[in-house]
């Protein structure tokens, strides 16, 4: 099913670890839709001197985390902006096509740390972490894929915000 | 270095008996029991020699009683749309519960999509139907139920007897989806009260491609399956004879062993959730404690995804399945595990470890060791675990 540098990546994951002290860091996915990555950078006259993850997902997910961080340590935040998740899937010599949905999300994460680097730079404050407020459950579809817009499937009798089952009764 | 297969639930090793008496019959070149030759006649002694067999491990009244069919899903798929399609004028209402297999939730799908409607009962954080639930859903419109046996996900076992009651009173047809249990452990169709049982010839060791299903005297579902008068009339093509020879064999001696299977499996379960629950915190195991598939356990190991889990294993030459998202073609938590109550993060790591007569308990040690590593090998990189361990 995965190519050998995947498989690679996912026994012998590089840079797993959380970073207490990180410059950026960058939280994507939900487990809902099955992956959660958080990124975690350290710059130093703007290169990325040091790169952490950590990751709950597939093996692909834990491949993409892995591949990134690799990608990107050591390059200038201008270069690292380059990286994709098309190029990390290419790097890791292509990924299952269901797995291009949900599990790459990798890039997105990196992105997300670059900029909360820039916004602390420049002085922004980062808005408070969400709190778990209280929202109305809605029925929603399963999960839809963030860059092709493919419905994933039949609607399921869940809450798009949380996850939490609504179907008591599914047929009624 | 050989697989420590604890995936019997997907697919069942074939008994050395099972192979024997199919390529044995491969050899043979027997002849089509429908001929009326003497070539036809030997085939249909074989094939007749075969229900009888399979027939005896359900307690049907009369072989005559079960029909062969390709698979499990063919006659779960048989039992509701013949019966839909049969009784449709009498009612097009249909009971069912909330944790059924995909071969009844997409059987009732379509017949739905042909105005019949369907009232899916919910079932408790074990993932029990309590028959209440039934005897109140019924309406004057009710035609069918139907309830699984063994959950094929979690091992919960229905009340299907006290279930039959309740259709047997307000005249109601009653079909079980028993594909998980038959085999594993006595299955009675008879004591059982039902109307209608699936069943499939690889849970008890015989090929896939080859089921059956118990069609009670004077029930008469509708055929899917039209053209010349095989299995009387009930569902034509000419028989898969080979299948049917290896799953008559694999019948015969899941009926001589039904005691010992259940006591084997037992002790096999409880050392397995022993260890689990000894050797991995955070965990929780799913379906009833008490009423439930001997060869089969369901643990959702918090904090951590299925499929990495299954491929770590995998490393190891440990088979498993998982119950997640990622590693379905679906990408989707299984409904199973959402309607007992499981969060969706803990229901992607969920692993579903079934085994069978010849799985040792020095295998059970030794997934449960290599489990242990592999879980904290994926804990150490999981948000969820570092959150939920930071005070």
């Amino acid at each position: 099913m995965y190519s050998e540098v995947v498989m690679d990546h996912f026994k012998n994951p590089r840079n797993v670890g959380e970073m207490k002290d990180a410059d950026g860091v960058g939280e994507v996915g939900n487990p809902v839709c099955g992956d959660m990555m958080n990124i975690y950078i350290k710059v130093k006259d703007d290169r990325i001197e040091d790169i952490k993850f950590l990751t709950f997902g597939c093996g692909a997910a834990i491949a993409v985390s892995s591949m990134l961080t690799e990608m990107a340590k050591g390059k200038t935040i201008e270069d690292a902006r380059k990286i994709t998740n098309k190029s990390v899937a290419e790097a890791l010599e292509g990924l299952p096509k269901n797995k291009l949905h949900c599990s790459n999300l990798g890039a997105d994460a990196l992105q997300l740390a670059i900029k909360d680097y820039e916004d602390k730079k420049a002085g922004k404050v980062k808005a408070p972490p969400k709190v778990e407020d209280k929202h109305e459950h809605t029925k929603g579809d399963a999960c839809r894929c963030p860059y092709c817009d493919t419905d994933l499937g039949e609607a399921m009798e869940f809450c798009s915000n949380c996850g939490k089952d609504l179907g008591k009764e599914i047929f009624k | 270095m050989n697989t420590i297969n604890l995936d019997y639930i997907s697919a069942n090793p074939l008994l050395p008996e099972v192979q024997d008496a199919m390529i044995e019959a491969i050899k043979k070149n027997h002849g089509n029991p429908s001929s009326p030759h003497q070539l036809g006649e030997q085939a249909t002694e074989v094939l007749e020699q075969a229900r009888e067999k399979a027939a005896r491990l359900i307690n049907c009244a009369s072989p005559q009683e079960l029909v062969f069919t390709s698979s499990g899903t063919e006659s779960i798929n048989h039992a509701i749309k013949g019966i839909a399609l049969a009784k449709a004028g009498k009612g097009k209402h249909i009971i069912t519960s909330n944790i059924e297999h995909n071969a009844v939730l997409k059987s009732l799908r379509r017949l739905m999509k042909m105005d019949y409607r369907v009232t899916s009962v919910s079932v408790n954080e074990y993932g029990l139907v309590n028959p209440d639930d039934i005897a109140k859903a019924v309406t004057d419109e009710t035609i069918l139920v139907t309830i699984m046996h063994g959950n094929n996900e979690i091992g919960t076992i229905q009340p299907i007897k006290e279930i039959a009651r309740i259709t047997r009173k307000k005249d109601i047809l009653f079909h079980s989806d028993a594909v998980a249990s038959v085999g594993v452990m006595p299955v009675d169709v008879q004591d059982l009260g039902v109307d209608l049982l699936s069943l499939s010839s690889n849970q008890f060791n015989g090929p896939s491609g080859v089921g059956g299903l118990y069609i009670r005297r004077g029930v008469s579902p509708l055929p899917l399956i039209d053209g010349g008068a095989q299995e009387d009339g009930r569902r034509a093509g000419t028989e898969n004879l080979i299948g049917i020879i290896g799953m008559g064999v694999a019948a015969d001696i899941a009926f001589r062993e039904r005691e010992s299977r259940v006591e084997h499996a037992r002790k096999l379960k409880e050392r397995l959730i022993r260890g689990l629950k000894e050797s991995i915190e955070d965990i929780i195991i799913n379906g009833h404690p008490e009423f439930s598939l001997p060869n089969l356990v369901s643990v959702s190991i918090r904090y951590i995804e299925g499929e990495s889990i299954v491929l770590m294993l995998d490393e190891k030459n440990i088979a498993v399945s998982t119950r997640s998202a990622c590693a379905s073609g679906a990408l989707r938590a299984s409904h199973v595990l959402l309607s007992i109550g499981r969060e969706y993060a803990d229901a992607q790591g969920t692993l579903v470890i079934s085994f069978g007569r010849d799985t040792k308990e020095s295998e059970i040690d030794r997934f449960l060791e290599v489990l242990r590593e592999a879980v904290e090998f994926l804990r150490n990189m999981s948000p969820l675990y570092k959150k939920a361990k930071v005070i």
